[in-house]
């Protein structure tokens, strides 16, 4: 245990290009690029579906299927197809985000269509019995309804993507995976126990900052749906990579 | 295709490690999930700590964990213990849910007649609670299941050997066939537990079955 903390508190660590700061904000880079990107796609394709009921079984299937392809062959085929094609410096960047968007999709598009899918139907047709058109209903009820289950869509998507940049140092990526990566090339276990405490630190970290903004978010007219045994048979299943 | 016929040997022995591999803490993690499962839908105020608890577990990413494992067991880094005690606790994390919304799904009025014929607590969990709350538990035995088989391979990148060696070693020859087919082997195992959970789920449960022909 000793060597661990010492790893962590020695300041030389935290500084420099390759100190623990640098890698800490690389991997919320990738992190962060990952998520804008997913839920740029995953999130309007789950509230379409959840409006109109069209392609259902086509997301349930789609969202069992990634999660059993395993993440670390399909992050090495983009990097050795993707690579050479692209070349330069975004020859690793680019296939990695790739695929860290192609697992963070899934759950986000499956919590908002969830999310639709359980509002209360009563709800949906008073809404329209007050003249709302398809658009104000969708606006106006089903998503401030659904946000509950679209949050906790996106927090198991982030958990995942966090997970997954991990991975990202195995194709000669940064992030806090670096340590992980370098510490077994150099056997130096204190470096990397020192940097898993961190990367766990950092799962931990943004998984209650989507709680909280969840929280601040949600109408609290909704929070004891959050509790309730319907929704949480409908909630998205997290999948750590 | 001609690689996957060369090395037959080499990927079915893979396979079977990684299957081993995916397979005990499945087992591990039933076996613990269900009386903590128990507990937390028994007794209302620990159903908050307990899933609450076992789901900080899940947030830890995998090659991290792998990585913890030696600090708490005292193993060596590339002992598989670390990933079968790992996974366990994934297992574990996912699985009290599911069997606190399992046994919550049994009707009350059933419960109730079991104890009015006279079965007590032990006997009405085992014969009654458990039984009906199958299909429940199942389903996240099933998503278990599929994961572990996933998470497996990272373990390749600490180099304990299972399908995952098939990437690193593809990958550091930046050669293709050994990865595809590592991903397809992985697949082809997670749809094979996938589908022996549900068909294990459905003879355990044959009154679903004449009620769905009904």
């Amino acid at each position: 245990m000793s060597f661990l903390w010492e790893w962590l508190v020695n300041p030389a660590h935290w500084q420099g290009s390759d100190g623990i700061w640098v890698r800490l904000a690389e991997h919320l880079g990738y992190a962060a690029i990952t998520l804008v990107l997913a839920a740029a796609i995953g999130i309007p394709l789950g509230l379409w579906i959840g409006h109109t009921g069209k392609g259902r079984l086509v997301v349930v299937n789609l969202a069992n299927g990634v999660r059993s392809v395993p993440t670390l062959g399909l992050l090495f085929v983009a990097v050795l197809v993707l690579g050479p094609v692209l070349g330069g410096d975004i020859a690793f960047l680019a296939p990695a985000i790739f695929v860290l968007v192609v697992l963070a999709v899934p759950p986000i598009l499956a919590g908002a269509y969830a999310g639709i899918e359980s509002v209360d139907p009563s709800a949906r047709d008073a809404a329209r019995g007050m003249g709302m058109n398809s658009w104000q209903v969708l606006w106006r009820v089903e998503v401030p309804c659904a946000l509950p289950l679209i949050f906790s869509g996106l927090r198991s998507a982030a958990l995942q993507v966090i997970a997954t940049a991990t991975l990202a140092a195995s194709v000669s990526l940064g992030g806090l995976g670096r340590f992980l990566i370098d510490g077994q090339a150099y056997r130096d276990y204190g470096q990397m126990a020192g940097g898993a405490v961190l990367v766990a630190a950092l799962a931990m970290a943004v998984d209650l900052v989507f709680a909280v903004v969840q929280r601040i978010a949600v109408s609290p007219g909704l929070a004891p749906v959050r509790t309730s045994r319907r929704s949480t048979r409908t909630r998205p299943v997290p999948n750590p990579a | 295709m001609n690689w996957f016929l060369g090395h037959l040997a080499q990927v079915g022995g893979l396979l079977i490690t990684h299957a081993i591999l995916a397979v005990i803490p499945l087992v591990i993690g039933l076996v613990l999930a269900i009386p903590l499962g128990w507990l937390a839908h028994r007794f209302g105020w620990l159903r908050t700590p307990l899933v609450a608890g076992t789901g900080l577990l899940y947030t830890i990413p995998s090659l991290a964990l792998f990585i913890l494992m030696p600090l708490v067991l005292g193993t060596g880094i590339l002992d598989p213990l670390n990933v079968v005690i790992a996974l366990s606790v994934y297992t574990v994390a996912l699985l009290v849910r599911t069997v606190v919304d399992g046994l919550g799904s049994v009707p009350d009025d059933v419960a109730q007649a079991a104890t009015a014929m006279g079965l007590g607590g032990v006997r009405r969990f085992f014969t009654v609670e458990l039984p009906l709350a199958v299909p429940v538990i199942a389903a996240g035995l099933r998503v278990a299941a599929v994961s572990n088989v996933s998470i497996v391979s990272v373990a390749a990148l600490l180099g304990i050997a299972q399908l995952g060696s098939l990437f690193t070693d593809g990958f550091a020859r930046d050669f293709l066939d050994p990865i595809v087919v590592g991903i397809v082997a992985c697949m082809v195992l997670a749809l094979v537990l996938d589908v022996g959970i549900l068909i294990g789920s459905r003879l355990l449960t044959p009154w679903q079955r004449t009620r769905g022909a009904a």
